[in-house]
């Protein structure tokens, strides 16, 4: 067995766009269901919003890069209005019924053949990284060392997606430690109380649903920067992907969701070479070396079920503060 | 409990005189916060609630009392915004309330707790009092990321929130999880919770139910102690000891009617009352009733 290939894989994994991607997918939900109570399925449909926002927006609409990256937060904002204003008027698990079709309805939108010149299809998008390459502040080279380096185009890449984490990081410290923040953590509780004490329940949800929103589709956009779109990447299981890494890290925390994301990726990554490679050298019999690298997600799916059970507040997170749903 | 339950050294008296007229289901007060006129809501074929006429005087205590399923709790959620009726209109402090939501209701001073207590147990009691306060600029989605734009409001909200804790003997659990007070305890944190917003009329439903006696006293104590600084209370009782004392008027609510209203003493003489509410073996120990305890004779 190749153990040094197989860590150097694992390695990169820490530091790659796709753990940042879904660190700032899992930070949304955080805000969603850790603390403001609302149990959003449909991160999966903010990625998308996020991704298909800035491609679209520079390939059809000729846009910079950085318009393109408005366009999504705007679109993911316009999202959370259609998406909330029928549905947080109602009990907690209607919203999350309505979050899961509401984003299989934007995957089916963007797969149709019907909008294919816009959406690509099937296809999915490409092509739309000349203005962001423009942009690049840093010279051609090789950076970094070891299983860490990296071209001037991966680079800035990474210091974008590092520089969007962080400064989302910093917004839901200081949103959740101020008053603010309060009133959503008392209105995951009881609605009706806080409704008692004259706050507008309705308006609160809505905010934190669109800054939820606007984290997810900042990772939606993050996982299209380095090469392509593809729509059968937005399905339901990455928002379920998403949902691991944020308990594991603890729903109800700020860091907790950035650790869970790289945790959830190293860990992703360690079992799809090292499954295959067991095989190969007969430690694991039975099955073939294409089997072995989807075990890993049945482990996923057995990992979830025993943190949920076990440790429901997650790796950082306070057990009296939130134990899982209500 | 019913003659020690006074404020140490000043008896409490009784508001009299707030009525104008006869004394009479619907009777007109001299000075009405709350009016309600038709009020009625169904649930499917059930008629919860169903008042021609009522108000609420100010500056009283006045108790809603009825069997259970008379409507209160449900005359409550209507007051409040909580529920919306079928007919009727119903004002508070001169304003009508029809199609107010909720929090705007809480807004405008009527500030109300909830028959099964909703401490919000996994904030801390001093988190839970803050909350309460109003007019609160760092709730506010833009400026809550700037702390020097609320912080010294902050300051002023713990102060109050402090001295109602002092008030209310929770101030050495400032820093605990609400959800490690006591049943009682979990009351009062909702009442003090409640006069952080500066209410002009508060609504307690059941603020005695599951309190141990011990707290009784000073729960009644900090509801006359509200009359005191010039609220207004209406609270929903089933403990007749409270309702005898702290009550300047009472109104029995049956059937989802106004049967009857008036001062205590002598609403509970009214022989519709005994038979909507008392019931006819009022004065009968529940062992007779049953059939398990034969009493000595003479003592029924």
């Amino acid at each position: 067995m190749d153990w040094l290939a197989i860590l150097n894989n694992t390695a990169q994994s820490l530091l790659s766009p796709a753990t940042m991607a879904f660190a700032l997918a899992a930070l949304g939900l955080a805000m969603h269901f850790g603390f403001a109570g609302l149990l959003n399925f449909g991160i999966a449909g903010y990625m998308a919003i996020g991704a298909y926002g800035y491609a679209i927006s520079v390939l059809v609409f000729g846009f910079e890069w950085w318009q393109g990256i408005l366009v999504s937060l705007v679109a993911s904002v316009i999202f959370s209005l259609i998406l909330g204003i029928p549905t947080l008027r109602l009990r907690g698990d209607y919203l999350a019924i309505v979050t899961i079709a509401a984003a299989e309805i934007l995957r089916l939108l963007f797969l149709t053949t019907a909008f294919g010149d816009i959406t690509g299809g099937a296809d999915g998008l490409s092509g739309y990284h000349n203005s962001f390459r423009a942009a690049n502040p840093f010279p051609e080279a090789d950076y970094g060392f070891g299983p860490w380096t990296y071209n001037s185009v991966e680079l800035w890449v990474l210091v974008l997606g590092l520089l969007a984490l962080v400064a989302c990081v910093f917004v839901l410290l200081l949103l959740m430690k101020s008053p603010w923040g309060r009133v959503i953590k008392a209105i995951r509780e009881d609605e009706d109380a806080v409704r008692a004490l004259g706050k507008n329940v309705f308006a609160y949800k809505m905010q934190a649903l669109i800054i939820g929103g606007i984290f997810g589709s900042l990772g939606g956009v993050i996982y299209a920067l380095p090469s392509s779109i593809n729509p059968g990447v937005y399905v339901t299981s990455l928002t379920f992907f998403v949902w691991t890494a944020l308990l594991l890290g603890g729903a109800a925390t700020v860091f907790g969701p950035v650790l869970g994301a790289v945790l959830f990726w190293v860990l992703q990554s360690f079992l799809s070479n090292v499954l295959p490679e067991l095989v190969t050298s007969g430690v694991l019999p039975f099955i073939s070396s294409i089997q072995a690298s989807t075990i890993r997600f049945i482990l996923v799916g057995v990992g979830l079920m025993l943190l949920v059970i076990y440790r429901p507040q997650g790796i950082l997170g306070d057990k009296k503060e939130l134990t899982f749903v209500k | 409990m019913s003659s020690s339950a006074k404020i140490p050294g000043k008896p409490a008296s009784k508001t009299t005189g707030l009525h104008i007229g006869e004394i009479r289901p619907g009777v007109s007060k001299v000075d009405p916060i709350v009016t309600i006129d038709g009020v009625s809501r169904r649930f499917g074929g059930l008629t919860a609630v169903d008042v021609e006429h009522l108000e609420i005087p100010r500056g009283a205590i006045t108790a809603l009392i009825g069997p259970n399923g008379a409507g209160k709790t449900t005359l409550f959620n209507l007051l409040t915004g909580f529920d919306k009726p079928d007919t009727g209109s119903w004002s508070f402090a001169g304003k009508s309330l029809a199609g107010i939501p909720a929090f705007k209701v809480a807004q405008m001073g009527q500030v109300r707790t909830f028959q099964l207590t909703k401490a919000l147990s996994l904030l801390t009691v001093l988190e839970n009092m803050k909350l309460g306060a109003k007019d609160q600029r760092g709730e506010k989605l833009l400026y809550s990321l700037f702390s020097f734009l609320w912080k010294v409001k902050e300051v002023e909200i713990e102060a109050k929130a402090m001295e109602l804790l002092k008030r209310f003997k929770l101030d050495a659990k400032k820093d605990d999880f609400a959800a490690s007070l006591s049943g009682g305890q979990r009351k009062l944190l909702e009442m003090a919770r409640a006069l952080m917003t500066d209410p002009v009329l508060v609504m307690l439903d059941e603020p005695m139910a599951g309190v141990n006696p011990a707290l009784t006293q000073s729960l009644l104590e900090h509801v006359l102690g509200l009359k005191e600084q010039g609220m207004t209370v209406l609270f929903v009782e089933h403990d007749m000891h409270m309702v005898r004392h702290i009550a300047d008027w009472v109104i029995v609510m049956a059937e989802g009617r106004v049967v009857a209203e008036g001062p205590a003493e002598e609403v509970m003489k009214n022989p519709a009352v005994i038979d909507a509410y008392l019931g006819s073996h009022q004065d009968t120990d529940l062992g007779t009733i049953t059939g398990r305890i034969t009493l000595p004779k003479g003592k029924k």
